[in-house]
């Protein structure tokens, strides 16, 4: 029962940081109708900007310390928000009126030119790098073994509060507001004065936010492709859905790894998607659309 | 027009293929008339076993320069055409192709990692060029054919070695294995430490894997927590390594960590850091060594990239060292015969010590353990074969 616990715990930590990478393909998704590969290149970036900030921060807060922590992280999701926003200003924006596929295509392309540019040796360099503690580190051991470390406890805390944060930006204010109109119907939001591309970019910097925010937390580069598959899991552009599609992932996987084999634990996981789109097609909590031909 | 179009589409196919017999002239006939002999290395320069390549190249570069220094190899200067393959599968065959049929080298050293030789290996046996694995040391490596050679010692001696000193030793009774089981090298390793810590009365807790390139072990580890084993045997490369450390301390796993050789890296400890402290790992040499020949090689290596040699750098210029012997004993470079001095060669004085060559084309020779102190890698003992 213990170890069972154990596992949960890794997971729902494992399947938080999921989450925060799926909203941001959702987000996008939800507005322009098209997947953006490359935001699993701003969580890799979000992860480097922590890496090469930490020493920095260092010279002025102490660290490794909540505080210090929480400026590091502040900074990075700062940086790969304007990054975001740029990606979406020099490749997505010209291309607004073009084929969703050619959209599609030159994501693929940013996506492969980031990684690309970064592993050169004058740039990252493709030697893997250890990431500095920038958190505190605790370790509560609780009766009979079950053990929680301060990074599980800072993981649910950040993905808990940036949840918290996007569905009081996305509900209760005026951009939330144009965002929802935006996923509703474009030209309509369009015709009612809504400034279309000012709420695109601040759409693409929040989930590019978000994705640096998992970096930080998770050291090391994911596949942004399973944060892709939480979020058509959850049902693509629905917000709440990438959250839970992040979690049922990432508890899956652990499980997965923990009880069976980690050789398994893809297969297993893409599995379980591949069941759930057979029964409900729009994800778990996606709308029914009728596509119009 | 169109008539001269084909005329144009002709004569390019005519010169293309032209330029494809050239390159495909068996390498020992274009070198009768070339004054240099060409090596060709294929090396992990970049990606998730980058120190790998860089060490093992930077030996045999060493390697290549001391024996020009000291008038080549038959008369002539050798030539060392390096090709990285970015620790990725599909490279090696693509760039050994390359080096051997474009580039035309005699002889072919490298990989480090086995999985990545075994690519290699059948490539260069069909175009009987002999090659020589500096670091693989997975059995199979050599089994591709009689033109596949290794200096370093094969994984149920390592594995042996490291089941016998767990036991022996550190006096285990109960381990857990967790193995890489995309890695050739790792699974052959684990399953010759299995073998031999069991029949030397040893008990295995539990057997988890991961696939390198996993970066949380959390699941694996907690599985293996809570059989609760008095030592854990993690035969991988040091980046997975290096994190398993880190994520069995914040699971409260306190226990010894040991391995092979993959652990070798001068990344090793900056990935993994204070958790790899009091955590052991078997490998081929240590650069504390007193012997001449290992601290004349140490100074050497130092005067030029300014660094301490890990086993790799040592490894790698050993098999330069020993391909360069063979030509000398054949007398020329041609494939078969620098073969057959390389199969016969005995008694070889390499900086990684003894070399002899067997029958299976293996090197035998002793294993060194070394431990993680204050961050830097000891001496612990030498376990002769």
């Amino acid at each position: 029962m213990t170890e069972f616990l154990q596992q949960l715990i890794n997971g729902l930590a494992l399947g938080s940081i999921l989450a925060l990478i799926a909203l941001g393909y959702t987000m996008v998704y939800g507005i322009l109708r098209f997947i953006n590969f490359a935001h699993g290149d701003i969580f890799m970036l979000g992860a480097f900007a922590g890496f090469y900030l930490a020493p920095k921060v260092a010279m002025f807060l102490p660290m490794p310390s909540i505080g210090g922590g929480l400026a590091v992280m502040g900074i990075s999701m700062a940086i790969c928000a304007v990054v975001g926003i740029l990606i979406e200003k020099l490749a997505y924006r010209p291309l607004r009126r073009s084929p969703k596929l050619t959209v599609l295509i030159t994501a693929i392309g940013v996506s492969l030119l980031i990684e690309y540019t970064c592993q050169n040796d004058h740039v990252f360099g493709a030697a893997p790098k250890s990431f500095p503690t920038i958190f505190p580190e605790y370790h509560i051991t609780q009766l009979s073994g079950l053990s929680l470390n301060s990074n599980q406890i800072i993981v649910f805390a950040v993905t808990l509060i940036l949840l918290l944060a996007l569905r009081f930006i996305v509900l209760k204010t005026k951009i939330g507001m144009a965002m929802r109109a935006l996923s509703f119907n474009p030209e309509a939001a369009a015709l009612m004065g809504i400034n279309t591309d000012i709420v695109i970019s601040f759409t693409f910097g929040l989930g590019s936010a978000l994705a640096a925010a998992a970096g930080i937390l998770l050291m090391g580069v994911l596949p942004g492709l399973k944060a892709f598959v939480a979020a058509v899991l959850g049902g693509i552009g629905n917000l709440p859905g990438a959250a839970l599609g992040g979690v049922i992932i990432g508890v899956t996987e652990t499980l997965v790894a923990g009880y069976i084999s980690s050789t398994y634990r893809d297969a297993i996981a893409f599995g379980i998607l591949i069941i759930i789109l057979l029964v409900k097609p729009s994800g778990l909590l996606g709308k029914k659309e009728i596509e119009k031909v | 027009m169109k008539i001269w179009r084909g005329q144009i589409l002709s004569a390019a196919v005519l010169a293309v293929s032209l330029f494809l017999s050239g390159c495909n002239k068996p390498p020992g006939e274009s070198f009768a008339t070339s004054d240099v002999i060409k090596v060709g290395e294929f090396a992990s320069m970049t990606g998730s076993e980058a120190t790998f390549g860089q060490s093992s190249h930077q030996g045999t570069q060493l390697a290549i320069d001391d024996l020009n220094a000291a008038d080549g190899v038959l008369g002539k200067k050798l030539e060392l055409h390096m090709e990285d393959d970015q620790s990725q599968a599909g490279q090696p065959a693509t760039v050994v192709r390359k080096l051997i049929s474009s580039d035309g080298v005699v002889a072919i050293l490298g990989e480090v990692a086995s999985s990545r030789s075994l690519e290699a290996a059948p490539i260069c046996q069909e175009n009987k060029i002999p090659m020589i694995s500096p670091a693989s040391t997975n059995p199979k490596v050599t089994e591709a054919g009689d033109y596949i050679f290794r200096v370093c010692f094969i994984d149920p001696f390592q594995g042996t070695v490291m089941a016998n000193f767990s036991r022996k030793t550190l006096k285990l009774q109960n381990v857990a294995v967790l193995t890489d089981a995309k890695s050739d090298y790792s699974l052959g390793l684990a399953k010759f430490f299995k073998e031999g810590f069991v029949a030397d009365g040893g008990k295995i807790a539990a057997e988890q894997n991961y696939s390198s390139g996993d970066k949380d072990f959390s699941a694996e580890l907690t599985a293996i927590k809570a059989a609760n084993p008095d030592g854990i045997f993690v035969p991988g490369y040091y980046t997975e390594v290096g994190l398993i450390a880190l994520q069995a301390k914040q699971l409260g796993i306190t226990v010894p960590l040991f391995g092979g050789d993959g652990w070798e890296s001068s990344a090793l400890v900056p990935i993994g850091g204070a958790a790899l402290e009091g955590d052991y790992f078997s490998t081929h040499y240590s650069p504390q060594d007193t012997s001449p020949a290992v601290q004349n090689f140490v100074k050497e290596f130092k005067a030029k990239y300014n660094s301490t040699p890990d086993a790799m750098a040592a490894l790698g210029y050993d098999s330069a060292m020993i391909l360069a012997a063979a030509m000398k004993t054949a007398g020329t470079t041609d494939g078969a015969k620098v073969r057959d001095a390389l199969a016969a060669t005995k008694n070889f004085a390499g900086v990684t010590g003894k070399i002899t060559i067997d029958a299976n084309r293996n090197a035998s020779k002793a294993a060194v353990i070394l431990t993680i102190n204050n961050g830097q890698f000891q001496y612990v003992q030498t376990v002769q074969p």
